[in-house]
């Protein structure tokens, strides 16, 4: 079947819109980035989150149509993350998404952010299963096992932190800007030597995650040299940190590959941006022998093209939504096919 | 020339189709269930009923706040990317404009009230009969208004449905002066919006992009940065 499908994205901080051709060919892919504003609060802020994507909104959708040279008569339907995100910002992308596909007689389908984040992947190369994936963003820490398109099976997850979210901490803990991580990874790269973080393995065979603790020997470590009168190296902090985040997602993520039989491996989600991480997972399945795929950058973070992209085998397993859809800031990520 | 009216800064929800001043459908509810859940399908169901399709309608009227963030912005929401997809004008109308319409026959002074948490209102001032605007849309506390509204020494109508939980701070403040609007005009309705929007100019289509809400306030995180920065 093919399909033109206009995306919607709003759940953080990120207005986006794209149009995705049967959910592999991006048409058109706008992301209007509020990070600046956010910067001085060191993080984001949800109210002005949504104030943003007010602003935006129309704006953004009209460039995705604009540039894919469409018009609403040539859509699909109409796709929009329905969560788990900020509530009040995944508000304005569901009410337009809902008043666009009202006025253009067009269906609406509700698509959950991190399936998004994985169907990314589909956009650069086609998804093959039994599939894996590796889920690390701000708000995120998943492996996430697939048969087959819409089915999704949760192996592990974190248990407090996300892996951006410890990276956010760790970086106001160094005194490095908001967002934290990109500077981590930078410091962590021009570090010759590292401070030694434990690893959290948590008990023998879990596919599951801890970054708290790590964050606290972080904190801990700096208490320490506080007292003592020393100076810390931000760098062999950053890269002692990073070590240990990236040791214990790659070994995971290789152990549940391993287990599952997976013919592909794929990371997603923002964190899945960080070179440290990315190069250990390049190299850990090159030797393993088994495919292992990232997207590119602007695929990584959040962005419309991404809910496009599953949306189209939402819609072609005939998920539908209707004028009733409402935020659902923690939504469930939940197999679509029957 | 036919309407659509959407009225959503607060928790009742109202939408409205009206043709030349007639109004055709409405549908006013006050019953809890969230704008996200409730606008769309109101939408949905007012031209239905007015038997009339998006594409005929010829001009958006939507309340732009002050209220609930929220709210608000929904509404907003949905009007713009209507106006804007459907390339019909949008017009923006006071939420406490609409709110005093709906006690326009008093002849008193009438005061709309909306809550906005913390012992502070929405609110304005408006002239009965004339709605002439005596007090701009603004955000204070309720004790400051009623000192404020003291000072003019003539019966007050308030009308809202945060009207009652103030009541009893107004009541004490201004006594005799102060007055309830009946309960049946409490609810803010679309219609009334459509009626204050269709006195105004029509804004070229290509407005609609810039179109927010009036929150009339910043926003708090904001505030408190602003706060820190004097320190």
């Amino acid at each position: 079947m093919e399909t033109y499908i206009l995306a919607i994205e709003t759940s953080c901080d990120e207005t986006a819109a794209a149009i995705i051709k049967n959910g592999t060919d991006i048409i058109s892919n706008v992301v209007s980035s509020q990070i600046e504003s956010h910067k001085r609060f060191g993080g984001v802020v949800p109210e002005i989150a949504s104030r943003h994507h007010v602003e935006q909104i129309t704006i953004v959708i009209e460039e995705a149509l604009t540039k894919a040279n469409m018009t609403p008569s040539e859509l699909t339907a109409v796709a929009v993350t329905e969560g788990p995100g900020l509530v009040g910002a995944l508000l304005i992308g569901i009410n337009a998404a809902k008043a666009f596909a009202f006025a253009h007689g067009l269906p609406i389908v509700g698509t959950h952010h991190i399936a998004g984040h994985i169907y990314a992947n589909n956009l650069v190369q086609p998804m093959e299963f039994p599939l894996l994936a590796l889920v690390v963003s701000g708000g995120h820490t998943e492996i996430v096992l697939m048969n087959e398109h819409g089915h999704f099976e949760l192996i592990g997850e974190t248990r407090d932190d996300a892996a951006g979210e410890a990276y956010d901490k760790v970086a106001r803990v160094l005194n490095l800007p908001y967002p934290g991580g990109p500077h981590i990874d930078k410091l962590a790269h021009e570090a010759d030597e590292a401070v030694k973080f434990p690893r959290i393995w948590l008990e023998e065979g879990s596919y599951d995650f801890s970054f708290s603790g790590l964050k606290s020997a972080v904190i801990n470590y700096k208490h320490n040299m506080d007292q003592r009168g020393e100076e810390i190296v931000a760098a062999h902090v950053a890269k002692g940190f990073q070590d240990s985040v990236v040791e214990v997602l790659t070994a995971k993520t290789l152990r549940a590959a391993r287990e599952f039989n997976v013919k592909q491996v794929i990371a997603a989600g923002g964190v899945s941006a960080n070179k440290g991480l990315r190069t250990s997972l390049e190299e850990t399945f090159a030797a393993e022998g088994i495919p292992f795929y990232v997207p590119p950058l602007n695929l990584c973070t959040d962005n419309a093209a991404m809910i496009g992209a599953a949306a189209h085998y939402m819609f072609v397993a005939g998920e539908r939504g209707n004028m009733a859809m409402n935020g659902r800031p923690g939504m469930e990520l939940k197999t679509w096919v029957k | 020339m036919i309407y659509l009216g959407i009225e959503t800064a607060n928790a009742p929800l109202s939408v409205a189709v009206v043709e030349d001043g007639r109004v055709i459908a409405e549908i006013v509810q006050n019953n809890k269930l969230t704008h996200s859940n409730g606008a769309m399908p109101a939408v949905e169901e007012v031209l239905q009923k007015a038997k009339i399709t998006a594409a005929q309608i010829d001009a958006i009227a939507v309340s732009q706040g002050p209220g609930s963030y929220t709210g608000v912005r929904i509404g907003v929401t949905i009007a713009k990317t209507l106006a804007w997809t459907l390339q019909k004008p949008l017009i923006g109308v006071s939420s406490l404009q609409a709110l005093a319409a709906n006690a326009s026959l008093y002849s008193g002074l009438i005061c709309p009230i909306v809550d906005a948490r913390r012992n502070h209102v929405y609110t304005a001032l408006y002239e009965g009969l004339t709605l002439e605007e005596i007090m701009i849309d603004t955000h204070e506390s309720i004790d400051d208004l009623c000192i404020k509204l003291k000072a003019f020494a003539r019966p007050v109508m308030f009308v809202g449905t945060d009207v009652e939980q103030y009541w009893d701070v107004i009541e004490a403040q201004l006594g005799h002066l102060a007055i309830r609007a009946p309960q049946v005009l409490d609810l803010p309705r679309a219609s009334q919006v459509v009626h204050i929007a269709a006195q105004q100019e029509l804004p070229a289509v290509e407005e609609t992009h810039r179109f927010v809400p009036q929150y009339k306030r910043i926003a708090e995180a904001e505030a408190n940065w602003i706060k820190e920065q004097k320190k």
